[in-house]
């Protein structure tokens, strides 16, 4: 079945490559693609690098959302609640308020504040006189997420109402308008480093979902190779989260849905995770550039589909639990 | 020659958010080949005890020895492979197949980034049937009882064929036959040799299956020995604070108590 995932993530990777709005709203034709060398370099210099970036983007943000609900043994934790996402977006607002919002010092101040997100929360939890170290980090990132989102208030009172505060709305609901070959190829390697460790440590990852000292006496050294598996999550998120803006939902509903599909067992749910993921997001992002003349935010189009699937999945018995 | 197989030596230990010493100068060995049960009231130290021999938690003094030489020259993956931990309960927020819960227990096993083959799924199913549950290798955790769940985590631990076996109250939530099964499962470990440390707060399991006894109070070791020789009236009166008497039943030790 992970098989068919794969071809169907080839098909859909293919499709979306014809799909578009030149000239015509539809598909393209080979014969226009063959003669027209201007849709030759739209699609090759715009839509495949956004294709093939919506492709990393859902892959990162659902193996990032298993990866942490394992971790953190709690199915409703997403990849950006350590303070990732919303500290991210405080630097891309503070970024385009006071720096000018150049594309990508936005990315540069995004990914810079995600992980002082992620730093902060940490060091919160360790400060922590409270719980165990799992419900601290948790604690830690609520707390530190709602500091960031303050400011993040703040900056959009200040903002100049015609230009930086549109520029920030559009930041925050996500999207992928603007990405190049370049941007592409510079979250590449950081996607992919992280993806594979994921990949490689996820039979281990079923063991530390069970508490420590059970996965102690199995042979793990559980605070190591979770702060390992917390660092690939959470470097492949902020990696997307800085070129794309926040595009929520992904994280958290994919690995639920991947669940459902091939059980809980993270030698399947994490492939699984990594290919519906991207097949998702891709298709959304081709609805979010095909639906109207104008672009319409992915973040928007993955919260309502992903919800709406979400909700049918959760009452949706039939639906297998193991492979 | 000596049979020790694991001691403690001179153990203090003292949790890092507490001030005063869960375990106060302890000295223990447990011998090659017994089944110990260490019985104590609420709060006594006996979890502890199993995370120190572990090796999960490190004395704040003295050393956790294993064959000689202390726990901290082996390796994880050579701990894991010598020594299994039954847990008192584990949280399981997934819905995880038993069999894929059991073959869990094959990890010290296989190669740090290997997945589990042919021969651990086998080993797994038939740990799962020694525990009397091969008709639901593929129900989901969440959807057990909780003695079931109690039953698959001995499973698992049985997976991961240790020569030294932690069960922390690992018939707390059995009724009488798998009580009885559970005992039968333990005794066939003892004869192939596993050697075997459990806690309990029933004297009844701690008689039927318990070659060395174990009494513990406020983290100080009250009375040890084999069986015989310390489950008297006096030591448990000294160890509960309450009046207790044990009676000579058919060869059967019972443990009657007065408020």
């Amino acid at each position: 079945m992970l098989f068919w995932l794969v071809v169907l993530l080839f098909a859909v990777v293919i499709f979306s490559m014809f799909l578009g709005r030149y000239p015509v709203p539809g598909f393209i034709s080979f014969e226009r693609l063959s003669s027209d060398s201007l849709a030759q370099k739209l699609v090759f210099n715009l839509r495949v690098p956004r294709i093939l970036t919506a492709l990393l983007l859902g892959a990162s943000l659902a193996a990032a959302g298993g990866v942490f609900q394992m971790i953190f043994s709690n199915p409703l934790v997403d990849p950006g609640f350590l303070g990732v996402s919303q500290g991210a977006a405080f630097g891309a607002a503070m970024c385009i308020i006071f720096l000018g919002g150049a594309a990508w010092a936005v990315q540069a101040s995004a990914a810079f504040f995600g992980c002082l997100g992620l730093l902060l929360s940490y060091l919160l939890a360790r400060r922590v006189r409270y719980g165990g170290w799992v419900l601290r980090l948790v604690l830690a990132g609520i707390a530190v997420s709602a500091l960031f989102s303050a400011g993040l208030g703040i900056l959009k009172y200040v903002a100049d109402p015609l230009s930086q505060l549109q520029e920030i709305t559009f930041w925050l609901l996500g999207g992928l308008w603007s990405i190049t070959w370049r941007q592409f190829l510079t979250i590449l390697p950081v996607v992919v480093i992280s993806l594979f460790i994921i990949w490689r440590m996820r039979w281990r990852l079923n063991l530390l979902s069970l508490g420590d000292e059970t996965a102690f006496s199995l042979g793990l050294a559980p605070t190591r190779e979770r702060t390992l598996l917390l660092i690939a999550g959470v470097a492949a998120t902020s990696a997307v989260i800085s070129v794309a803006g926040i595009v929520s939902w992904v994280g958290l509903i994919i690995p639920h849905i991947a669940r459902r599909l091939f059980g809980a067992d993270s030698r399947y749910m994490i492939p699984a995770s990594i290919l519906i993921g991207s097949i998702f997001t891709i298709l959304c992002d081709d609805l979010g550039r095909t639906l109207m003349a104008g672009e319409i935010p992915l973040g928007i189009i993955t919260s309502l589909l992903g919800a709406a699937i979400f909700a049918y999945i959760m009452i949706n018995q039939k639906l297998p639990t193991h492979k | 020659m000596d049979n020790t197989l694991l001691s403690f030596e001179n153990i203090t230990f003292t949790y890092p958010t507490g001030k005063t010493p869960v375990m106060k100068n302890f000295n223990l060995s447990i011998d090659k080949g017994t089944i110990t049960v260490i019985l104590g009231p609420n709060g006594a130290g006996k979890t502890t005890l199993l995370h120190l021999a572990l090796g999960w938690l490190h004395p704040s003094t003295g050393k956790v020895k294993l064959l000689e030489k202390s726990l901290s020259v082996y390796t994880r993956r050579e701990l894991g492979q010598w020594m299994g931990l039954v847990p008192q309960n584990e949280n399981t927020p997934f819905d995880y197949s038993l069999l894929e819960y059991v073959l869990l227990g094959r990890t010290p096993y296989l190669e740090p980034l290997a997945m589990p083959g042919e021969k651990d799924l086998e080993i797994s199913a038939q740990k799962l049937t020694e525990v009397g549950l091969s008709s639901l290798i593929h129900r989901s955790m969440p959807s057990l009882s909780g003695g079931e769940r109690q039953l698959v985590l001995v499973a698992r631990a049985l997976a991961q064929q240790p020569k030294l076996l932690f069960l922390d109250e690992p018939t707390s939530h059995l009724d009488l036959s798998n009580k009885s099964k559970l005992v039968n499962v333990l005794r066939g470990l003892q004869s192939q040799g596993v050697t075997i440390v459990f806690t309990t707060h029933e004297p009844d399991v701690a008689s039927a299956l318990a070659t060395h006894m174990v009494l513990m109070r406020e983290g100080e070791i009250l009375q040890t020995g084999p069986i015989d020789q310390v489950m008297n009236d006096v030591s448990l009166t000294a160890l509960y604070h309450l009046p207790i008497q044990v009676k000579e039943i058919d060869g059967k030790r019972v443990v009657l108590w007065d408020n």
